[in-house]
């Protein structure tokens, strides 16, 4: 075990993917001698050189439509997307060739392709660096999703994911980029897998990316007032690993859904009609999510408001048991 | 004032004046002392100083051969028009016209070179031993191209308009790395397809300027065949399009487009330049899509059929016959031949797409990911169960049309 940061257990798993396989390249904006404007690469471009750690001309189209060229060369590109509201010029990209490639070449085809996205608020950041798109990926066949919430995740996933032959969409919480946590010696979990990361008997929460340590704060204030929750980190946002998030409704016949995205056509909104479908005869009360706002990121001074925070989660627990 | 109709210059620091913005300024026409030309419509060999040498060794027996593969895909071109009409297949994307433009890029690619085709490129697909039975599937609807595109170096066809000039860069900063630039006998280079209308595409500017940043050995092959469906190429620039390689810092070629010659040995040099480390390179293959932009597309709505009738008259096909009869003493015989060939080929191409079996019903859930998706797999599971269902009660659409 060693402990480090969530950015300095990204760069370490960017560096073992790196020594393992020559075929792995790093390519981005900022992401070579500057070390990424969150500094996640920081001294690859030194030990690996400028061939396989590209700093970018500034155009984020151009970088997902030549990682899908190098790796149908036989690469396995790690692009960097500077902030989550910059990945659309890229989308087109990502929609109509990168998550297709292997399906129209039945296979012949591979793109092991991963695109790291800083995502979420809580940064006081200026339009446009605060976002939560993941819903908009998780919607599209043909790429996997998702998101780490601690440097161990962090590590081992962005391992896992640039080892495997999906294209990944990878979300970093950008505002978690900064704390300390222990990193494992080996893999502490599948890739595609959610995980209990609290076990509790009466109000099932399951939340992903930087949202998990507000859900387990949240516990913990609960747990002062009487009340036992179970905290479920999704991590895997497409495919859902939803096994374990049935097993605990079963149990405990209530679930809140917690994400800062907009809750409308969202990564919720596919967990709580799942849930639905799966454990209807268990369910104390309807599946309730505590969200970001269906509105545009608002600036910065409203964000205490916008994101979920301890308080709203508790709310929808309290919701959920009041019912 | 005067009424300037184009606007060619050779100068590369002249702009367009005021007079030529306000008159319509059209930035599309072909006169010029750029445009590459060795064989005149009328069917006559000419040199170029610049790009002659890279045809130098065409004689009779290689014209023939070219001629051969351009009467082959015409055929197949019009089999496949007809088999839409006779709705065989959804859709057709004609190439007539353009069998020059894509027959002398194609035959100037050796086989380790890449290409990236957009979706127009059965002639380039015909120059990389692809089977045209092999396209019919993308139209008819049974898959979304078949052949192996590591194996082939042909990437299957791109139909979002432009995507490949980025996904090409990428392949070609790839052989870069690898080291596959330079002198030596293994060197490679990639070849990208496109169209007019593309130009205007972000992707095709964005791979533009990647592929001048890493010296990327690219090709772009810009066939310029004048419309992107109803919308003519003066929509889409000002400029010549050769011209704006200027602007990237990379040199661009106008070349007669409906010269089989002129299009191998410009894309001969291109190809060259990228190889030994000079990439990238624009070409701009300036022609005529003398057909519908597909089956579904109606010119009459938007265009004159006068300029189709000047567009005959340069008539790729025509002028290589001409000039294999009157330079090279070429007798009917040959032309009977390939007619004959080319009519057994079609044939073929018929009997293969009408007994096309339809993908069987799991057909939609296979290779969407490497690693298989719980949620996809239980979606797929569900759906066979419902669809062995209606097999063993009967439809009450009636029987089943049946599957692989």
């Amino acid at each position: 075990m060693t402990t480090m940061t969530l950015a300095k257990a990204l760069n370490s798993g960017l560096r073992a993917a790196m020594e393992r396989d020559p075929k792995v390249l790093v390519m981005g904006e900022d992401v070579g001698k500057l070390g990424g404007v969150f500094r996640v690469t920081d001294g690859l471009a030194k030990d690996f050189g400028e061939q396989r750690v590209l700093d970018t001309p500034l155009s984020e189209s151009g970088i997902i439509g030549t990682a899908v060229g190098l790796a149908i060369r036989g690469f396995r590109p790690v692009c960097e997307i500077q902030f989550d509201g910059f990945v659309f010029p890229g989308y087109d990209q990502i929609v109509s060739q990168l998550a297709k490639v292997r399906f129209r070449s039945q296979g012949k085809v591979p793109m092991p392709v991963v695109v790291r996205i800083p995502f979420g608020g809580g940064i006081g950041a200026v339009e446009h660096h605060s976002e939560s798109p993941e819903s908009l990926f998780a919607h599209v066949a043909g790429l996997k999703v998702v998101a780490c919430s601690n440097p161990d995740d962090a590590h081992w996933m962005i391992r896992q994911a640039i080892a495997s032959d999906d294209p990944v969409i990878f979300f970093e919480p950008k505002r978690r980029y900064w704390e300390k946590g222990e990193v494992s010696e080996s893999e502490p979990a599948p890739l595609f897998s959610s995980r209990v990361v609290r076990s509790g008997a009466d109000v099932t929460v399951a939340c992903y990316g930087p949202l998990v340590k507000t859900c387990l704060e949240a516990a913990a204030a609960a747990e002062a007032e009487g009340t036992d929750l179970e905290v479920i980190d999704l991590r895997s946002l497409s495919p859902l690993d939803l096994g374990p998030v049935f097993a605990s409704v079963r149990r405990t016949g209530r679930l809140v859904v917690v994400s800062e995205a907009p809750s409308e056509a969202s990564v919720t909104s596919e967990v709580a009609a799942r849930v639905q479908e799966e454990c209807f005869h268990s369910l104390e009360a309807p599946v309730l999510r505590v969200t970001g706002f269906d509105t545009p990121y608002p600036p910065s001074k409203c964000e205490d408001d916008y994101l979920p925070d301890l308080d709203r989660v508790l709310d929808g627990v309290d919701r959920a048991l009041g019912w | 004032m005067s009424r300037p109709q184009s606007w060619v210059p050779t100068d590369p620091r002249s702009a367009p004046t005021r007079e030529h913005v306000l008159s319509g300024l059209k930035g599309t026409d072909e006169g010029g002392a750029e445009l590459v030309q060795l064989l005149t419509p009328e069917g006559q060999r000419v040199s170029d100083e610049r790009f002659g040498s890279y045809a130098d060794d065409v004689g009779a027996e290689e014209l023939q051969g070219f001629y051969r593969d351009m009467v082959l895909v015409r055929r197949i071109d019009r089999e496949g028009n007809a088999l839409q009409r006779q709705g065989q297949l959804g859709i057709w994307v004609p190439l007539l016209g353009q069998e020059a433009a894509q027959i002398g890029a194609g035959r100037a690619a050796t086989p380790r070179d890449m290409i990236f085709p957009s979706y127009r490129e059965h002639g380039v697909a015909w120059c990389r031993g692809i089977d045209p039975t092999d396209l019919l599937g993308i139209f008819r609807g049974t898959d979304h191209g078949s052949w192996d595109p590591i194996a082939a170096r042909f990437h299957l066809y791109t139909i979002v308009i432009g995507n490949q000039c980025l996904n090409a860069t990428g392949y070609a900063m790839g052989q870069r790395f690898e080291g596959k630039v330079g002198e030596g006998p293994d060197a490679e280079a990639t070849m990208c397809f496109f169209g007019d209308g593309a130009t205007s595409q972000g992707d095709v500017h964005e791979g533009f300027v990647w592929a001048a940043a890493y010296d990327a050995p690219v090709v772009f092959y810009c066939q310029n065949n004048q419309w992107a469906i109803s919308v003519p190429l003066e929509r889409q620039t000002r400029v010549p399009l050769f011209q704006r390689a200027r602007g990237y810092g990379f040199p661009g070629v106008r070349v007669d487009g409906n010269d089989v010659l002129a299009c191998l040995a410009v894309s001969r040099w291109a190809l060259e330049e990228c190889r030994t480390g000079n990439g990238p390179v624009l070409i701009e293959a300036f022609t005529y899509r003398m057909d519908a932009h597909t089956t579904s597309d109606d010119p009459s709505r938007y265009r004159l059929a006068d300029e189709l009738e000047l567009w005959k008259l340069k008539d790729p096909i025509e002028r290589v016959r001409v000039n294999l009869v009157r330079e090279h003493g070429v007798g009917q015989e040959f032309f009977d031949e390939v007619q004959a060939e080319s009519d057994e080929l079609a044939a073929r191409f018929r009997a293969f797409c009408v007994a096309m079996p339809d993908p069987a019903p799991d057909r939609m859930f296979s290779e969407v990911y490497a690693e298989p998706s719980p949620q996809l797999e239980a979606q797929k599971q569900a759906f066979l169960e419902y669809h062995a269902s209606f097999e063993a009660e009967g439809s009450l659409a009636g029987p089943s049309t049946g599957g692989v």
